[in-house]
């Protein structure tokens, strides 16, 4: 390599990158040239905005939530975990995933209902204080909770009140069928926090919401941002969970120890 | 005070064996081998262990239609990203800095520690918080905090443990599986004065109920990365226990740190890479928590860090880079199994490694990161199985790449001894007489040299046992075999199954 005085430590290793990569090296074991096409991943499609070809789901009327695109069928890749085929296919399978995860599935028929389970909720664990953000899927519901509430505020944001809390209430952006996966964001979930830090995580979604495959729910949640991400993404897979001591599963680790997904409609 | 313990644990994580002189990692290599393999107690422990491992590991890979598709797919992401790490990586910095995160280029592991310093010093900082993140186990930062004066906690249930008892990490995944639950509750007894339990709830209740407050209080959060999304300028990090998320979201500053040959091109690539690495490394379908970060807390957000930077550790990654060779060994999403699946693994355990990564992966990586000469017998200690090679789920070629840098190190630094033994083979193999005439002589010797131990059998005998020789050499008893009627299969192989 040149004398590398006075470069920077990024154009030094820049360099070293460039340098290192004159030599091409073989395509992974046992893969042909042309396998890309059969497995890589689907740019074209990623980079044009919306995707073409892709369905639209209607939103929910009484919510108002954003319309879901999910991926045009060419790029379902048929060799991952299934994600279901038809609307009822994937809430099964959400379910059953969620199930096996150790999460708690209430479905109830309309908000009314929701919110008498979160009544009942609060009541039976005794909650003394939860925290929510602003949403038109959770607002209804806390007429009723009969406990004190802490509303997550940008404006002025109290993690000592957070910590305080039993619960968290938070909408999603997005039911992943494939893996029972709940995908939350910083713009729509009430930030960082509150889907964390509460011994319990109460998530309001409604069917609709319900999408087959990680790879389309990372598709919606980039075309209902258009270009703005939040800063904050994360699929919520079950309750928090550790393995450390003698490889035994024990749930709630540092996040929640209860996540309960009220499902609407 | 009790929770100044905990944030000052005895010891720093000992044991940078690439400090000392070369030899000294194999002579220490050697000794803790013996030493694990005759401890079959804890082998065993360690075994059963894993044993929920290969059950749930099953399970997931049958959830996949096609797990050998998805496979390919995986180390396709992986290959066309290394391979064009020169384009993604700058693409990378660009869209993360657009998010609002600040970069920080290390060439080597002292760069690395001192960029965190002055991050740290720059926060005013009191308290930090970590999240597992091994590129810091790869860069000692603890020790440097704390030489600094500053209290790191480690706020992952088995990093926590190791921290209190003053080790490294076992298993690069499973930090403490070699830890019985009572030696935890003693642990947690002396350090946080908690009363003895023998329930792993109650234990992961005692550490969650002390880091609450950790969280809310610390300044500076320290992650890891696991993937670097070029298109988006993303980090994703995987976890189970949800404490990188609270260390992502509670303190005034955020600071990851991620080897540079963690990018991949397209968000969309997650959508494989994230579930292969919960099946393969947990037998999960996903991680807990797998999270994207772009940048700091964004207007409009309720909470989040007010910065957001991020180290680029190269440290010889470079160097693995500009061997074609062995360039797919930076495709490693540290899912950790190819160490549950290793006879050496599981029999040596982790810490005889003496390395930050163990296993397999470690046995090829670390020579290119501490030296061939000192760190080659790793390469040795392998049964070329292929056990690891089948487990990855990007398609390494780690049992290969053990023999390729057992050549290379044959090649750069050829040991006297092994050069002489060979040549004297070869002299010996190419002359039938000669080679009858050893023969003999070992036949008839092998009795008194079993006797007599000499030095380099010796080392042979103290663990296999040599059966007698035969009368006769096989030559011999092969001249003087009785030949065989032809059958109808051994003339016609293909007659019985036209008739089958």
């Amino acid at each position: 390599m040149s004398d590398t005085t006075g470069m920077s430590a990024r154009e030094v290793i820049m360099a070293r990158i460039k340098e290192a990569l004159r030599v091409p090296a073989p395509l992974p074991h046992g893969l042909a040239e042309d396998s890309r096409a059969q497995v890589g991943p689907p740019a074209a499609v990623l980079t044009t905005s919306g995707g073409s070809g892709a369905t639209v789901m209607s939103a929910h009327a009484s919510t108002g939530l954003p319309t879901l695109t999910v991926l045009p069928e060419e790029v379902a890749r048929p060799w991952l975990p299934d994600g279901g085929e038809t609307p009822a296919e994937r809430l099964q399978l959400l379910v059953e995933n969620l199930g096996k995860l150790r999460a708690i599935v209430q479905q109830v028929p309309d908000l009314t209902a929701a919110s008498d389970y979160l009544f009942t909720l609060a009541r039976e664990r005794d909650w003394h204080r939860v925290a929510w953000h602003p949403h038109p899927l959770i607002e209804p519901l806390l007429a009723g909770v009969p406990c004190a509430t802490y509303r997550v505020d940008p404006a002025d944001f109290d993690k000592n009140a957070l910590e305080s809390c039993d619960a968290g209430i938070t909408s999603c952006e997005a039911l992943v069928a494939q893996t029972g996966s709940i995908l939350v964001s910083s713009a729509t979930s009430g930030g960082r926090a509150l889907s964390i830090l509460p011994h319990v995580h109460v998530v309001v979604a409604t069917v609709d919401q319900i999408i087959a495959t990680l790879a389309d729910a990372l598709h919606a949640v980039r075309d209902r941002h258009d270009g703005h991400l939040p800063s904050m993404l994360s699929f919520i897979t079950g309750p928090s969970r550790t393995g450390d001591i003698e490889r035994i599963l024990v749930l709630g680790a540092h996040g929640p120890k209860e996540l309960i997904l009220i499902l609407v409609g | 005070m009790i929770v100044t313990d905990a944030s000052n644990p005895p010891a720093s994580h000992s044991g940078d064996p690439g400090a000392e002189l070369p030899r000294l990692a194999k002579k220490k290599f050697l000794h803790d081998a013996a030493e694990h393999v005759r401890d079959t107690g804890h082998r065993a422990f360690v075994r059963k262990a894993l044993g929920g491992y290969y059950t749930n590991r099953d399970l997931q890979k049958a959830r996949f239609r096609n797990w050998e598709h998805a496979r390919d797919a995986a180390s396709l992401a992986k290959w066309s990203a290394v391979n064009r790490l020169d384009e993604l990586l700058p693409r990378f910095v660009a869209n993360f800095e657009a998010n609002g995160g600040t970069v920080h280029w290390a060439r080597d592991a002292e760069e690395a520690r001192t960029i965190v310093l002055n991050l740290v010093r720059a926060a005013r900082a009191k308290a930090v918080i970590k999240s597992k993140c091994m590129t810091s186990e790869e860069i000692h930062l603890n020790a440097a905090l704390e030489a600094e004066g500053y209290g790191v906690v480690e706020s992952d249930l088995g990093e926590f443990i190791q921290q209190l008892r003053g080790e490294p990490p076992y298993h690069f995944v499973f930090p403490c599986m070699h830890v019985r639950r009572d030696e935890i509750s003693d642990l947690f007894g002396k350090h946080l004065g908690t009363a003895p339990t023998d329930s792993p709830e109650e234990l992961t209740m005692i550490a969650r109920r002390h880091m609450r407050r950790l969280y809310v209080d610390a300044d500076i959060g320290i992650t890891g990365a696991n993937f670097l999304v070029a298109e988006t300028g993303q980090i994703s990090i995987t976890e189970n226990e949800g404490n990188a998320r609270l260390t992502a979201a509670l303190p005034r500053v955020h600071i990851a740190i991620s080897g540079l040959e963690k990018v991949v091109e397209h968000l969309d690539d997650l959508a494989v890479l994230l579930p292969m690495l919960a099946t393969a490394g947990a037998g999960q379908p996903m991680t807990c928590y797998n999270t994207l970060y772009a940048g700091p807390r964004r207007p409009g957000e309720a909470d989040g860090p007010e910065e957001m930077h991020l180290v680029l550790l190269d440290n010889s990654r470079t160097a693995i880079l500009a061997d074609p060779e062995q360039r797919d060994s930076l495709h490693c999403i540290r899912c950790g199994a190819c160490l549950n699946v290793c006879p050496i693994f599981k029999n040596v355990g982790g810490f005889t490694y003496g390395t930050t990564y163990q296993g397999p992966i470690g046995s090829v990586i670390t020579p290119h990161l501490r030296g061939l000469a000192e760190w080659n017998h790793l390469s040795a200690a392998s049964s070329l199985c292929g056990a690891c090679s089948d487990a990855c789920p990007v398609r390494i070629d780690i049992h290969h790449h053990l023999l390729h840098n057992r050549r290379n190190a044959a090649r750069t630094a050829p040991n006297a001894w092994e050069k002489i033994g060979h040549r004297l083979f070869v002299m010996v193999a190419r002359r039938p007489w000669l080679f009858g005439l050893g023969g003999a002589v070992f036949r008839r010797t092998l009795p008194l040299l079993k006797l007599l131990r000499p030095p380099l059998l010796r080392d042979w005998l103290a663990s296999r046992d040599l059966p007698a020789a035969p009368r006769q050499s096989f030559r011999r008893q092969w001249d003087r075999r009785q030949p065989l009627e032809p059958t109808a299969a051994s003339v016609h192989p293909h007659a019985r199954k036209e008739e089958a």
